[in-house]
Formats: structure tokens, C-alpha cells, sequence
């Protein structure tokens, strides 16, 4: 995606708390995903030792990531396969369409990637006369919306199906306009036998990776519904499209990994389809792809390295932080602007796209913590986040008011004496002001909570008050 | 590879090097790295699939089930023709069978039945298959699947139903171990085009998160696990 509406965050996630279709969308995660992780990682007595041996992993690859990724290079080209390496989006655009262009490509077919929804690939391909569908029915779903995810892996988590029905009569001509698609089942089916015509025309299958192996030049997809292998399989040539952050070293460490996957993302202890692909068909083979093509994508990344956000260069995109953060949960995915949304994205997004533009999104955040607690890579989100903030500050992007607020809080905060007068002075004003009911209904400087909702009264007293009384109290 | 290309691998791997404070012009891997990849280290693995293994087998059946696989358990070889018809009566299904080219699979004695056989690729027209599989995972119920002249891909995710059949020396606790079973049947560091884990058959949650079956994949998967401890060993497919 070029463009982001990330700097219209705030006026976003106004209009999506506004909006009650999406609400009762989210209404449904409030559950869902969360309750299923938390039976399966019951299930599993190793799992803090498994996210402990995933960290370490991904922390060892990224000390010698060249040396992995020129080990993961030197294996694709072993097996017949091709390696692309992309500075950043328009090179992998150019690259991807030059390949088309060879094999005189009418049709693209995708499985899921968020590298291409990341560099814009569909819109792209189209403006070149290439037909590009989305296999994964959710990706289908708002492709034909023409909409972004919402959700890195469940992308039409914000759509209900009285709207997919809607998409489908509009698309899908020449059915009985009455057939019934109520349910879920119904619309199904539909996708089900449309999308097989789609794959036994295809001409180019592209997939994402979730992992790349060193030691064999295997590319790894998770899925649940079989698209990404048969767009991978009966196309004549298939373009795995992965960042460089994805390689790991060896078979053993990508299972390790996959353990901690499907049970963070959706609670399954496996996914459906776990497909680790190696070079074009062997000589042999009665199907599969003649041509196999990795493109690997920098786009900011190696220069997160040695930086305060290299850890964020761990992540395997389960969602589990977007899965039970309140911020996400109030306002959904649209509003973040850009592709990857939740906290995952409020500290990847300033990274590949400048704080300037999406400065807002580290601010996106109650400092709750459970993005952390939950993330199977243990990646701590909400300090990198506060990173982005100090950044923000330094660079003046912050409105006028916080920074001389904050200010004055540091002046004050740097003198205790008069910060204790101050303090206490402010406590019994507060506390006469909140009367009998103890919550102060409106507060100069403060509109912006008390509109909304009060402020609950201080009982009269600072916390070193009440030490200093209770200390008195005990020697006494 | 192209000029562009070969540039930017230059320059991206030239950034990495200088931002993890190393000289930027390529070096030896470092012995840890060598290591590694030479001898890979197992990690954690689940102390549940460390079981003996008639258990790992019970484990195995349990977790397939969990995921909305069907197992049965054969007493010997000859009856797996009979257990193909049976389960393709029973749900209502065509009794015209698509094999994989694999000869244990196509030497059965198809002749017992009424069922009508072919082999080769899955077409678009194709709404059984029977497959072999290279191994079974206890730990999650997984069928490890490699594609090769005798067992084509497509068998494994055009058809409505996937019939697998699995013997029980086959069934391995964990991923691990499989992967040790690879290095020995094709060497170190050498892969099939695909290599497939299945857990369960096809799936999705994308509507509503309602978890339906059969969204591009199989509908039905199918699982037939022989008892093969009585038999004289039939060799790994290769």
C-alpha cells in the first residue's frame, strides 16, 4: 500500500467508534480468537519454554542474518529455484511483473501475503492489464470490497455476511439472483466452486512465506484452507514473496517456531496445512510448478537492525497482539491507515513508513502490557513504543499543548519541594471540588476526559502524606 | 539473476553487515552458524509424544479426531480396499477412486471391490483420492506428506475426499523425528518440490469466524491406520 491515512488516526478511530456495522464486528473478537489461545496453550505445559527457544532462535538468526540469508540463497539456486533481492517496493513490484512479462502472463492468482498488500502488488499488476485474484476467501472477500485487511490473518474480520452476499450477487454473474446465501455454508460453497475455475486457468501463483529455511531453500506457508497450495501448484510458476526477517535456520527451528504459531493466532494446535516448498518440480514429477521464484524484501528492515526496534524483526504475524489489545478492539484495523495495524503495527509501521507519517500510532495505546504478555516471540511491544514517542518529541511532531504540558510536568517533577506543595495543594482542591459524589463533573484544562465522563476525586491527601501519617502511626 | 538485483544484494547485505557493527564485506560463517546448519539442534520438544508407542498411536488417533479427521484402525494391509468402500458407501460418496502412482497403494487388491480405479494427477472432475503418507505425527495428529512421481500433489487438495493410508511402524511422536526420517531417506539438506503437513482436513474462519470445513481443500480427510506390527516391514516409500 503507497499511501497511508495514517496521520488522520485520530478522526479514523473517531469514525469507527461511530460506526456500529464494525462494532458489532469487533464484538465478535472480544471472544473468538483470545478464548481458543487460552485453551490451547493449556494444552501445552512447554509453551513458556517454547516462546523462550523462538526468541532465542529468531535473536541468533538476526546476529548472522547475512550469513543465513546467503546460506538460504545459495540452497534455492541448488534446487532450480530463483532468488530476487529487493531494496525496497518498487523494486519488488518491477521484479514480479518482469517475471509475468516472460512467461507472457495473463492471469495472476494469490494466496495470502501481507508483503504484497505491503507494497501495493495487486493494484499495481492491474494498472499492467494482468488479472489478479485472491484466493483465501477472506483476501477474496475484500478484494472484491476493494478494501484493505483489517486483520493480518483475518483480513475480512470486519465484514458481515449479509455484505459478502451482497459482493457475491454483484460478482459472481450468470447464478439464479435469488439462490439462497444466508449462511455461511452458502457462501462457501459459492467461493469454493468459483475460485476452481480461477485456479486451473492460472498462469502465475503467488504466495507470502511465513518462514524461509537456510539449510534447504525451502519456503514455509501456514494455512487453513488449501488455497496456497493450489495456487502454488497449478500455476506454472510460483512467486514466494518474503521479507528478510523470515529466514531461519533449519527445519528443526521452523518447527520449533510453529508450535508457538497457530496456537497464538487462531488456538489451533496446528494449522490445516503446514507446506514447505523447495525449487520447481523435479524431473519426475507428474505436477507442481516448472518455475520457483523467492523474492526477498528489505524495505526498511536491515536498517532496523542494531536499532532499538530490532526486535520487532522477530515477529511472526499471529495477530495475538492485535487479538486482545483494547486499543485494536475499540476501533479496528482500518483506522491504523496502513497494513499492519494493532501493536504490532504502531511500532513496525513508523519503522518501514517514517514517524513522521505514522507518528500517531505508538500513541494509539493504553500501556496495558498485554500485547507483551501474549506475544509468542516476546517482543516488547510497548517499549518500543515508547522508543517512537521520545522520537516523536525530539522531532516536534507532537501537538504544541503536550509538549509544553509535558514540560511543565518535567520542571515541576525536577523540584520536590515544591512539586509536594503543589501536589497537596491540588489534592484538596480536588477533593472539595468533587463534593459528596467524589467525581468532578467538569475540570478547566481537563475537558477532554471530564466531557465524557467524570473524574473520580482524590480522597484529600498525596501518597507521601498518607506514607509519612501511616509511618508516624506505627512508631508511635 | 539481474544486474538491479545483484546491486541491491550488494547494498542489502553491505547494510546488514555494517548495523550488526560488522566490516560490510562478506566473511566466513562464524563456526556457531556452520554448526547449526550441519547439525541442527532439536530444541524443545513436547514431553506428551514421548510416550511408548502403541500410546503415541492412541495419541495420534485422539488428535486426528480433535481436528475433524476420521481415523480407522486396520488389522493388516488386505483389508484396506474393504475400508475405502466402506467409508465411501457410508458418507455417500462416488465409488470411482483416484490412487496415487505409488505401487503399494495401486498393488492393493482393488479387484475385491466395485470400485472403479484410475491413477495419476487429480483433475478437476477427481472427488476421491487415496494416498499414501511418508509419516504420522502423534503430537498434533499431522500426516506428513512429500511430493514425488508417485504420489503428484494435486491428489492431496483437488479432491472432495482425501483418503490417507498410514501404517502404524510409520507413526513418529514428533516433527523432529521426521525430519531425522528425511535427512536418512533423501539426504542431508535435500527436500521433495513439497513436503506437507496435514492437520486435519481444509478449513476457514473468515466469515463471521465460523469455522467451516472444506474451504479450497479436501472436505473430508480420511484416515486409514494399519497395524502393521505382524507384517513383514514394507519398505519407506522413497
Amino acid at each position: 500500500m503507497e499511501h497511508s491515512t495514517s496521520p488522520n488516526f485520530k478522526q479514523n478511530a473517531h469514525d469507527a467508534l461511530n460506526d456500529a456495522s464494525l462494532q458489532r464486528a469487533l464484538g465478535r473478537l472480544k471472544t473468538g480468537f483470545k478464548d481458543k489461545r487460552t485453551a490451547a496453550i493449556a494444552q501445552l505445559p512447554e509453551f513458556e519454554q517454547l516462546r523462550d527457544a523462538a526468541r532465542d532462535i529468531k535473536n541468533h538468526t538476526l546476529a548472522n542474518l547475512d550469513h543465513y540469508l546467503t546460506a538460504f540463497e545459495a540452497n534455492v539456486i541448488a534446487n532450480g529455484g530463483h532468488v530476487h533481492w529487493c531494496a525496497d517496493a518498487e523494486e519488488a513490484r518491477q521484479t514480479v511483473l518482469k517475471i509475468c512479462q516472460d512467461k507472457e502472463a495473463k492471469s495472476v492468482l494469490k494466496g495470502k501475503s501481507m508483503i504484497s498488500e505491503e507494497i501495493g502488488l495487486n493494484a499495481f499488476l492491474e494498472k499492467q492489464d494482468l488479472k489478479v485474484v485472491e484466493t483465501d476467501l477472506g483476501e477474496y472477500i475484500i478484494q472484491l470490497r476493494n478494501e484493505p485487511p483489517s486483520h493480518i490473518i483475518a483480513p475480512a474480520i470486519h465484514v458481515h455476511k449479509e455484505q459478502v452476499a451482497d459482493s457475491f450477487r454483484e460478482t459472481h454473474k450468470g447464478r439464479d439472483i435469488n439462490r439462497p446465501l444466508d449462511e455461511p455454508r452458502d457462501l462457501l460453497d459459492e467461493a469454493r466452486e468459483v475460485m476452481r475455475e480461477h485456479f486451473f486457468a492460472a498462469d502465475i501463483g503467488i504466495t507470502g512465506a511465513n518462514f524461509l529455511i537456510a539449510e534447504t531453500g525451502t519456503s514455509v506457508i501456514v494455512t487453513n484452507e488449501g488455497n496456497g497450495d493450489l495456487t502454488q501448484t497449478l500455476s506454472k510458476v510460483h512467486i514466494a514473496i518474503a521479507s528478510l526477517e523470515k529466514v531461519v535456520p533449519t527445519l528443526e527451528d521452523a518447527s520449533t517456531i510453529l508450535r508457538v504459531l497457530a496456537r497464538s493466532a487462531t488456538g489451533q494446535e496446528m494449522s490445516s496445512y503446514t507446506t514447505f516448498s523447495t525449487g520447481p518440480r523435479r524431473g519426475e514429477d507428474l505436477d507442481g510448478p516448472e518455475e520457483y521464484h523467492v523474492i526477498l524484501l528489505d524495505n526498511g528492515r536491515s536498517n532496523m537492525l542494531g536499532t532499538e526496534f530490532q526486535e520487532m524483526l522477530r515477529c511472526i504475524r499471529c495477530a495475538a497482539c492485535m487479538n486482545h489489545c483494547p486499543v485494536y478492539g475499540a476501533v479496528g484495523g482500518h483506522a491504523y491507515g496502513w497494513v499492519y495495524p494493532g501493536p504490532m503495527g504502531s511500532v513496525l509501521t513508523p519503522s518501514l513508513i517514517g514517524v513522521d507519517e505514522a507518528g500517531h500510532l505508538p500513541n494509539a495505546s493504553t500501556f496495558c502490557g498485554k500485547c507483551e504478555e501474549v506475544c509468542p516471540m516476546r517482543i516488547p511491544l510497548p517499549k518500543m513504543m515508547r522508543h517512537w514517542r521520545e522520537r516523536e518529541f525530539e522531532k516536534h511532531l507532537g501537538p504544541q499543548s503536550m509538549r509544553f504540558g509535558i514540560q511543565a510536568w518535567a520542571w515541576m517533577a525536577s523540584r520536590p519541594k515544591l512539586y509536594q506543595l503543589t501536589t497537596g495543594f491540588a489534592a484538596k482542591v480536588l477533593k472539595s471540588m468533587g463534593g459528596r459524589k467524589r467525581a468532578i463533573h467538569k475540570l478547566p484544562l481537563a475537558r477532554g476526559w471530564t466531557d465524557i465522563r467524570d473524574l473520580p476525586a482524590p480522597q484529600g491527601k498525596t501518597f507521601k502524606q498518607l506514607w509519612a501519617e501511616q509511618q508516624a502511626a506505627k512508631k508511635a | 539473476m539481474n544486474q538491479s538485483s545483484s546491486s541491491s544484494r550488494n547494498a542489502i547485505l553491505g547494510r546488514i553487515r555494517k548495523n550488526l557493527g560488522r566490516d560490510t564485506s562478506p566473511q566466513d560463517a562464524p563456526a556457531e552458524v556452520v554448526a547449526r546448519l550441519g547439525n541442527p539442534p532439536r530444541n524443545i520438544t513436547p514431553a506428551r509424544a514421548q510416550i511408548p508407542h502403541d500410546q503415541q498411536l492412541d495419541l495420534f488417533v485422539k488428535m486426528a479426531g480433535d481436528v475433524n479427521a476420521s481415523v480407522s484402525r486396520i488389522e493388516n494391509s488386505e483389508a484396506i480396499v474393504g475400508e475405502v468402500s466402506r467409508y465411501l458407501a457410508e458418507h455417500n460418496q462416488p465409488a470411482v477412486v483416484r490412487l496415487a502412482p505409488d505401487s503399494f497403494i495401486t498393488g492393493l487388491d482393488w479387484d475385491k471391490t466395485t470400485l472403479e480405479i484410475s491413477s495419476g494427477v487429480a483433475g478437476p472432475l477427481d472427488l476421491v483420492s487415496v494416498t499414501p503418507a511418508f509419516a504420522g505425527v502423534a503430537e498434533t495428529g499431522s500426516l506428513m506428506l512429500r511430493s514425488g512421481p508417485d504420489q503428484p500433489y494435486t491428489l492431496n487438495m483437488l479432491p472432495d475426499t482425501h483418503i490417507v493410508v498410514i501404517r502404524a511402524s510409520q507413526i513418529v511422536g514428533t516433527y523432529e523425528e521426521v525430519w531425522g526420517l528425511q535427512r536418512q531417506s533423501q539426504g542431508r539438506g535435500t527436500m521433495p518440490r513439497t513436503f506437507l503437513w496435514v492437520t486435519g482436513p481444509s478449513r476457514t474462519g473468515d466469515i463471521e469466524q465460523t469455522l467451516q470445513l472444506g474451504a479450497h481443500g479436501p472436505r473430508r480427510l480420511h484416515i486409514i491406520l494399519v497395524d502393521d506390527t505382524g507384517e513383514t516391514p514394507v519398505a519407506q516409500p522413497d
